[in-house]
């Protein structure tokens, strides 16, 4: 029987069996509006094995030190996109992020993510993410009597999309994007790179509508090509290629080899009732109130509403309950 | 306070809670309460694929895989219910490839299918492929989909919302289901929303494990409220111990690994599963292989200096079929582990994964308040209910199943009852329960820390009940965990704030995590048998004759206020499968 190569197994155990822990330095920004307008920095010193994650970090520190230290975090490999912050400047996820990768010598500065407003500590009003990313209708539009079994699609047309498909809505491309920071409007590149998953994939009929979407003075053409947002996917999605692939098939229209033809049936009936914090200010004054500071949310609602009246998409209703 | 008031009530936005609010928002007035945000729920974490006898790639049939489960089960399934499952299997997957979702394809352009654990053809003869799946994220894509679609339904979502107790009112001499109270997090409000019915979607309680592949959140939520309010809960001592987590994170690797050809070695590089399982060999049920690595661990044949893990050599494949195939997990080993899977075998220990047991339902998700009696308007689907098709042993790939299959059950059923019924008055003061709880953490003064306690309960459940158990070591953690529920009372949090306050929702889910603990812990103790994922080294051996039957454990309240677990036990059901003696 073979016997693997176990060398570096072997020596990572041998690694693991020494004392690992360090001292390292976290430098959080804090921020509760229930104690002070103003965000501050503050220095937390941990006890860590170099080997984990940021995310473990930030549990000693509320477990063991301060527990009002905020963020959000669940599947904690990766998969749930929950714990997206800003890490030594760089956006990450805190759980993909070993603190050895990331010169435990100096402090680790870590704050939220940028582009979307602060709610306390680590955490951000995700809405206007999702509001974005539903302004692009991401699912899957056919038309025509349903098949009795499942719809055909070879596996080369299935790797078309593959790479967007493993998007995980973690937000850490669209806030590292200097667009998204400086006009809220720009749907971003999660938005985009979800369009793409549908645009290119053979079974959908709805690709021309999206590309309308996106050819909005918001959509794609604000993307300057930074790259920002491909460094910050923990998934590793080529998310400028995905947006520069939108922008080529607005130019030529032609985005699925098989099909080509421009759907013409009626657009599904969409009514976004949106998340806890997009309701009606009536349970969430608060909130809501920093809603209305942020003249970025107001752009955001904004466009939705522009959209509503604009009818840049037929058929297509976007309804809030807004106050 | 705010009331609230909607046709059907769906607590959780996994897979379960979305595939029952698709349905249920096209036929009531739905409203999805989640304490996360929709796609950040552990289905998403899910891997390896979804069975269904779709035959795609080889002969097969919904009976085979009706048997596979049953035998999975270790003869503790109730077989009408897992007859609906592989049979509605079918449709399970074919729907979600029509909702979009984007599976691995045959030449031919139709579903790809693998092998997995313990799905077998014709009655065990040999692996068959019946696991449809998108490459090792085939949980991601299911909740992707389920979310997308319900964008396009206008699916109504409160999300960061946290379901603090169910509401049962007794209306003609029946206890019936008249809402939910819920904390909102990010102001810290309470509501509470009366429901004609309410599905609970929740999720698994696997957090009160140290080694696991759970996230953060499952902490059986649902399970506790249901509970507390006076409802059984059904074969609590059976849980899931995946045999491929990452050596001490727990970080689930998918079974798919080995369905590609992956092989489990000791520290002599010997394929030690040919042993335990001739014919299945590493896609024996996942029980079955995680007590025998533990038992190679044991008897010193387990790899590194403290010879406490065992390896996944996934080097015979080739690196292109490991990119299109395992993408994730092995870049799981090269994040976590700093390891090259293509050259190096990933270092493994079995990792707490799935409670096959939860709150009881019959085959349309409706819940039980005893063997027989239904609560009107309460449904459950999802890893939060049992069945029960599990038993005491889930194959792979039968969850993302079972989330399908009976969540959209769950879905129609709930908005049908929703139809046909009216609300029922809400008891008087609905939040009372909830505000006294929240009141009573935020202003404790006590000295007891909530992470000291949830770790020495998941140390205690480590130790003493995990893959092997005896009498001795049930007992510890009996009364450890008795000893942990007292020092709760006197636990306090440093965050006394309204707004996003996770200090408090974390004490919240420490009390369930206690009471789940507890409830499995006696359940266990009382099976003097091993079937499944519940193996006694004291008793070896199944025990048809005593233990064929379902735990049913129940909260007892004395006059002192003291409570306590009541167990009784519930037939299960038999159709056309004879207990068999269960070989690999």
């Amino acid at each position: 029987m073979a016997t693997p190569t176990l060398s570096k197994t072997d020596k990572m155990e041998e690694a693991a069996a020494a004392s690992p822990y360090i001292t390292v330095t976290f430098r959080i920004r804090r921020f509760n509006p229930e104690i002070s307008d103003e965000a501050q920095w503050q220095d937390f010193q941990i006890e860590i094995d170099p080997k984990e994650r940021v995310l473990d970090g930030l549990h000693k520190i509320k477990w063991d030190l301060d527990g009002t230290l905020t963020f959000r975090r669940s599947c904690a490999h990766g998969i749930c996109g929950s714990d997206a912050m800003r890490i030594n400047g760089k956006n990450r996820l805190a759980c993909k992020t070993l603190i050895k990768d990331i010169n435990p010598e100096k402090p680790i500065t870590v704050e939220a993510i940028k582009g979307l407003t602060v709610m306390k500590d680590l955490v951000v009003d995700m809405e206007p993410f999702f509001q974005a990313y539903r302004d692009v209708m991401p699912f899957l539009v056919t038309k025509g009597n349903e098949p009795t079994r499942e719809r055909l699609q070879s596996a080369e047309d299935r790797e078309r999309f593959d790479d967007t498909t493993k998007c995980i809505l973690c937000a850490a491309c669209t806030s590292s994007c200097p667009v998204f920071w400086n006009d809220g409007q720009y749907f971003g590149p999660a938005a985009i790179v979800n369009a793409h998953r549908f645009i290119f994939d053979s079974r959908d009929e709805a690709g021309e509508q999206r590309l309308e979407i996106l050819n909005d003075k918001d959509g794609v053409w604000r993307c300057r090509t930074t790259f920002n947002c491909t460094d910050a996917c923990p998934r590793g999605i080529e998310v400028t290629k995905a947006i520069q692939e939108v922008k080529r098939a607005l130019i030529t229209r032609r985005f699925c080899p098989l099909r080509g033809r421009r759907y013409e049936g009626p657009a599904p009936e969409c009514v976004f009732r949106g998340g806890a914090l997009a309701r009606s200010g009536e349970h969430a004054p608060s909130v809501i109130a920093d809603r209305r500071r942020s003249p970025l949310h107001a752009g955001r609602a904004g466009r939705a509403r522009r959209r509503m009246g604009g009818g840049t998409r037929p058929g297509f209703a976007v309804e809030r309950s807004s106050a | 306070m705010k009331i609230h008031k909607y046709d059907t009530v769906i607590v959780g936005a996994g897979g379960a809670g979305m595939r029952a609010a698709i349905e249920s928002t096209k036929r009531s007035r739905t409203a999805v309460l989640t304490k996360l945000y929709p796609t950040r729920s552990h289905t998403g974490a899910a891997q390896g694929g979804m069975a269904a006898a779709l035959a795609n790639v080889e002969e097969d049939n919904w009976e085979w895989h009706t048997f596979d489960t049953v035998k999975g089960g270790d003869y503790l399934v109730d077989q009408d219910a897992a007859e609906i499952l592989a049979k509605e299997a079918i449709d399970a997957v074919l729907d979600l490839e029509k909702m979009g979702l984007p599976f691995n394809r045959t030449p031919d352009g139709t579903i790809d299918q693998r092998r997995f654990g313990g799905h077998s053809r014709n009655h065990g003869e040999a692996p068959v492929r019946r696991s449809c799946y998108a490459a090792d994220r085939t949980g991601h894509m299911i909740l992707q989909t389920l979310y997308q679609n319900c964008v396009k339904e206008g699916v109504e979502f409160f999300n960061e919302f946290y379901v603090l107790d169910q509401l049962l009112v007794e209306e003609d001499g029946v206890k019936k289901s008249a809402g939910v109270v819920a904390y909102e997090l990010a102001t810290g409000e309470i509501h509470v929303f009366q429901a004609k019915s309410v599905i609970y979607a929740s999720g698994g309680t696997g957090k009160f494990f140290k080694v696991t592949s759970n996230a953060h959140t499952l902490t059986g939520d649902g399970q506790a409220a249901c509970y507390r309010r006076g409802l059984p809960l059904e074969d609590m001592e059976f849980f899931q111990f995946h045999p491929t987590g990452i050596w001490r994170m727990g970080i689930l690797l998918t079974e798919g690994a080995r369905g590609e050809g992956g092989i489990l070695r000791n520290k002599d590089g010997e394929r030690f599963m040919e042993k335990y399982a001739p014919v299945m060999k590493d896609l024996a049920s996942r029980d079955v292989v995680s007590r025998s690595i533990y038992t190679e661990i044991r008897e010193g044949r387990g790899c590194g200096p403290a010879g406490d893990h065992v390896y996944l050599d996934l080097t015979h494949l080739p690196p292109e079929q490991l990119d299109a195939k395992l993408p994730d997990i092995t870049e799981f080993a090269r994040t976590y582990l700093g390891i090259e899977p293509y050259t190096d075998p990933i270092p493994i220990q079995p990792t707490a994964h799935y409670a096959m047991g939860g709150i009881p339902t019959n085959v349309e998700g409706e819940v039980l308040a005893d063997n027989t009696t239904v609560v009107p308007g309460l449904y459950a689907a999802g890893e939060v209910a049992c069945v029960s098709v599990h038993g005491a042993n889930r194959l792979g790939t039968n969850s993302l199943l079972d989330i399908n299959v009976f969540g959209k059950r769950s879905g129609i059923a709930a908005a049908k009852y929703a139809q046909e019924n009216d609300y029922v008055e809400l008891p008087e003061n609905p939040a009372q329960q909830v505000v006294d709880l929240v009141e009573h953490l935020r202003n404790s003064t006590g000295k007891e820390r909530v992470a000291d306690l949830r770790l020495e309960l998941q140390e205690t459940m480590d130790a003493c009940v995990m893959v092997f158990r005896t009498e001795q070591t049930i007992k510890t953690a009996v009364e450890k965990i008795a000893e942990l529920r007292e020092r709760y009372k006197n636990v306090s949090v440093q965050d006394k704030g309204k707004r996003f306050n996770t200090d408090l929702l974390e004490a919240i889910e420490l009390g369930n995590l206690l009471d789940l603990a507890e409830v499995m812990a006696v359940s266990a103790l009382a099976r003097k048998e091993s079937r499944g994922g519940h193996y006694r080294e004291d008793y070896p051996n199944r025990d048809d004759v005593n233990f064929m039957r379902h735990t049913m454990a129940y909260r007892e309240v004395g006059a002192d206020g003291s409570d306590s677990v009541r167990l009784d036990y519930k037939p299960v059901v038999t159709t056309r499968y004879q207990p068999m003696e269960r070989k690999y």
